[in-house]
């Protein structure tokens, strides 16, 4: 069984019918691309998976469970994380609180055992700093942790917000643009992260991206969106070569 | 290694201001020991109290929320009326101690319960709205008490918005709130010890909740909403804690504020729209986001006017004065390099 199966999706903003009949089936493990011109819908995608926008029609399971139409913080506990293309990181907190605020559904402990001060509060917040530490070094971010998230350099508040995503504990990660304004070293390593990701935490990963390179480099199957539809759908190779493909990103 | 020190580093901030107000609280005993205090010092002690404690309840909403209340005085009139109607109700059958304590409780309970009413419609939207309902808040709250007459008689409690004759008391029938004239004989529990604790105590919830798992989601909210949700952040909850907290603080300022008083009645200035702006301007002095600054803030903000009595007419031309020299102090660049450049920390690592 897929881990995420959309079918028939669909959304209109008014007159404008933003995504269309959008089908898509991810395997578990699957590192899969979302792909196509500007305006196209990705993000939208994006949106409508994660619950920012209500789909007008269409259905999405996740590992066999419907979550259509549910809000943003449920699809989250049910295991979908996402990071932004702008990035949207919590400024003015470190880039250690920033994990912790994403481990905020794995790590219990009440508002009154926080302001008592209560054994359990420095038991559970041991724990969550050692799980956001173990996090944060895998990203290098580790030396970090103090600084606060808007001192980051650019590449790396894009690292942070997968961390952050990561420490949700989500069985599917969706990367909105990821390599957005890196320079192709940076693009590079993070390529590598990706991949470590996928094969170090069993992730299943949908993620949108611009930049060929990445997505012939990294995604194993991809859709192409085109004016809100499906224009293609398969293997990474073949739907590069694509003559449908090629005439939607390059024009005639 | 890391993770020790961060935690050390909170707990040593939080350490440091309750260190500054029992500093300040024995400096200032023992020189009203010695007599060294003028009696308009003395007067002063309670509210400087007061003004730190709701200035750091306004911060908890305008800095660690980020959402905009202009309405802070309206929960400390809830909080003074509703403790000061408890404490006339019980001053002959309770020892004053429990039913201060009693009246400290109620009154907080009762402005976070009014918090909590108001943020549930309001909080669940973006935007600015909580400005202007709590804005409208403070007024409302203010003119309902001063058309309000309660009396107690033999035979219970009677109640009239019209005035003190249409409440029909039997003889023996006692006013306990007479409209504009407010309350009259509440007894006078505070004392700056008292207020002391309370500070201390407003200081340790908002820092502990600030250092905790459910402070971190509320500054998420503040930092960024959507991503807040994307993690699995429930949003309404979080703003409806936060600002229910800041009005039950706001409500603590007040029962001390009632208690410190003879005559407590509802007037614009002590618990209208320009007494909001005045704790807004502290916090924003003090630095938003900045526990600690509201509370120094609001001590020399509350001192000078006073100080600078003999001055007459000059005085208020002074503070705005001094107001504009702290916000540059405070926010303009030029001023923040020369801070970092002279900070003490710094001249102090430069010795060793």
């Amino acid at each position: 069984m897929a881990l995420l199966d959309v079918k028939n999706l669909g959304i209109s903003f008014g007159g404008l019918r933003a995504v269309d009949k959008f089908e898509i089936k991810i395997e578990k493990g699957q590192l899969y691309g979302l792909i196509g011109p500007n305006g196209a819908g990705k993000t939208t995608v994006f949106n409508l998976l994660t619950g920012v926008y209500k789909p007008d029609d269409g259905k999405i399971e996740l590992d066999g469970k419907n979550i259509t139409g549910s809000k943003t913080i449920d699809i989250n506990k049910a295991g979908i994380a996402r990071t932004f293309q702008n990035i949207r990181l919590f400024k003015e907190l470190s880039v250690l609180d920033n994990v912790k605020v994403g481990l905020h559904n794995q790590y219990h402990y009440s508002t009154i055992e926080g302001i008592l001060r209560l054994p359990r509060y420095f038991k559970v917040e041991k724990e969550m700093n050692e799980k956001a530490m173990e996090l944060l070094k895998v990203f290098d971010l580790d030396k970090e942790a103090d600084f606060l998230a808007s001192n980051l350099p650019y590449g790396k508040q894009r690292k942070l917000e997968i961390a952050r995503a990561l420490a949700t504990n989500p069985k599917l990660l969706l990367l909105d643009e990821p390599a957005a304004g890196m320079n192709p070293n940076e693009t590079k390593e993070l390529m590598d992260t990706i991949r470590f990701v996928r094969d170090n935490f069993d992730m299943t990963i949908l993620l949108i991206e611009h930049d060929m390179k990445l997505v012939s480099g990294i995604c194993e199957e991809l859709t192409v969106l085109n004016f809100g539809q499906v224009l293609a759908q398969g293997k990474t190779a073949d739907v590069l070569n694509d003559p449908e493909v090629i005439k939607a990103y390059l024009g005639e | 290694m890391k993770k020790k020190m961060n935690l050390n580093k909170s707990t040593k901030s939080t350490l440091i201001t309750i260190g500054m107000v029992v500093v300040t609280y024995i400096v200032m005993m023992i020189l009203t020991q010695a007599g060294a205090l003028s009696s308009l010092m003395k007067g002063l002690l309670v509210p400087l109290c007061i003004y730190a404690i709701i200035a750091v309840a306004l911060n908890l909403t305008v800095g660690i929320l980020g959402e905009l209340s202009l309405g802070h005085a309206g929960f400390m009139c809830v909080g003074a009326f509703s403790s000061a109607f408890f404490s006339i109700c019980f001053k002959e059958t309770m020892a004053a101690g429990p039913r201060f304590f009693l009246a400290i409780v109620i009154g907080a309970l009762i402005s976070a319960l009014f918090g909590l009413l108001i943020g549930i419609p309001v909080l669940r939207l973006q935007g600015d709205y909580l400005a202007i309902v709590t804005l409208a808040f403070g007024e409302i709250i203010k003119n309902i008490i001063n058309v309000l007459y309660v009396g107690r008689d033999a035979n219970g409690f009677h109640f009239s918005t019209k005035d003190f004759m249409s409440l029909n008391m039997e003889a023996d029938g006692k006013i306990l709130i007479n409209g504009a004239q407010g309350i009259t004989g509440t007894p006078h529990d505070s004392n700056f010890t008292v207020g002391a604790i309370l500070l201390v105590v407003t200081l340790l919830i908002v820092l502990n909740l600030i250092n905790s798992r459910s402070g971190r989601a509320i500054m998420a909210i503040r930092d960024n909403r959507i991503a807040a949700e994307s993690v699995g952040i429930n949003i309404t909850k979080y703003k409806l804690l936060a600002f229910s907290i800041s009005a039950g603080l706001a409500g603590l300022a007040g029962v001390l504020y009632a208690h410190n008083l003879s005559i407590l009645q509802a007037q614009p200035k002590n618990f209208g729209y320009n007494m909001s702006i005045m704790i807004l301007v502290y916090v924003v002095l003090g630095g938003i986001g900045n526990i600690r600054g509201s509370v120094i803030a609001s001590v020399i903000l509350v001192l000078l006017p006073e100080l600078m009595r003999e001055l007459n007419d000059y005085r208020m031309l002074i503070y705005s004065i001094v107001l504009i020299g702290i916000m540059l102090f405070n926010w303009a660049p030029k001023a923040k390099l020369f801070r970092e450049k002279y900070s003490l920390k710094r001249l102090l690592k430069k010795d060793n």
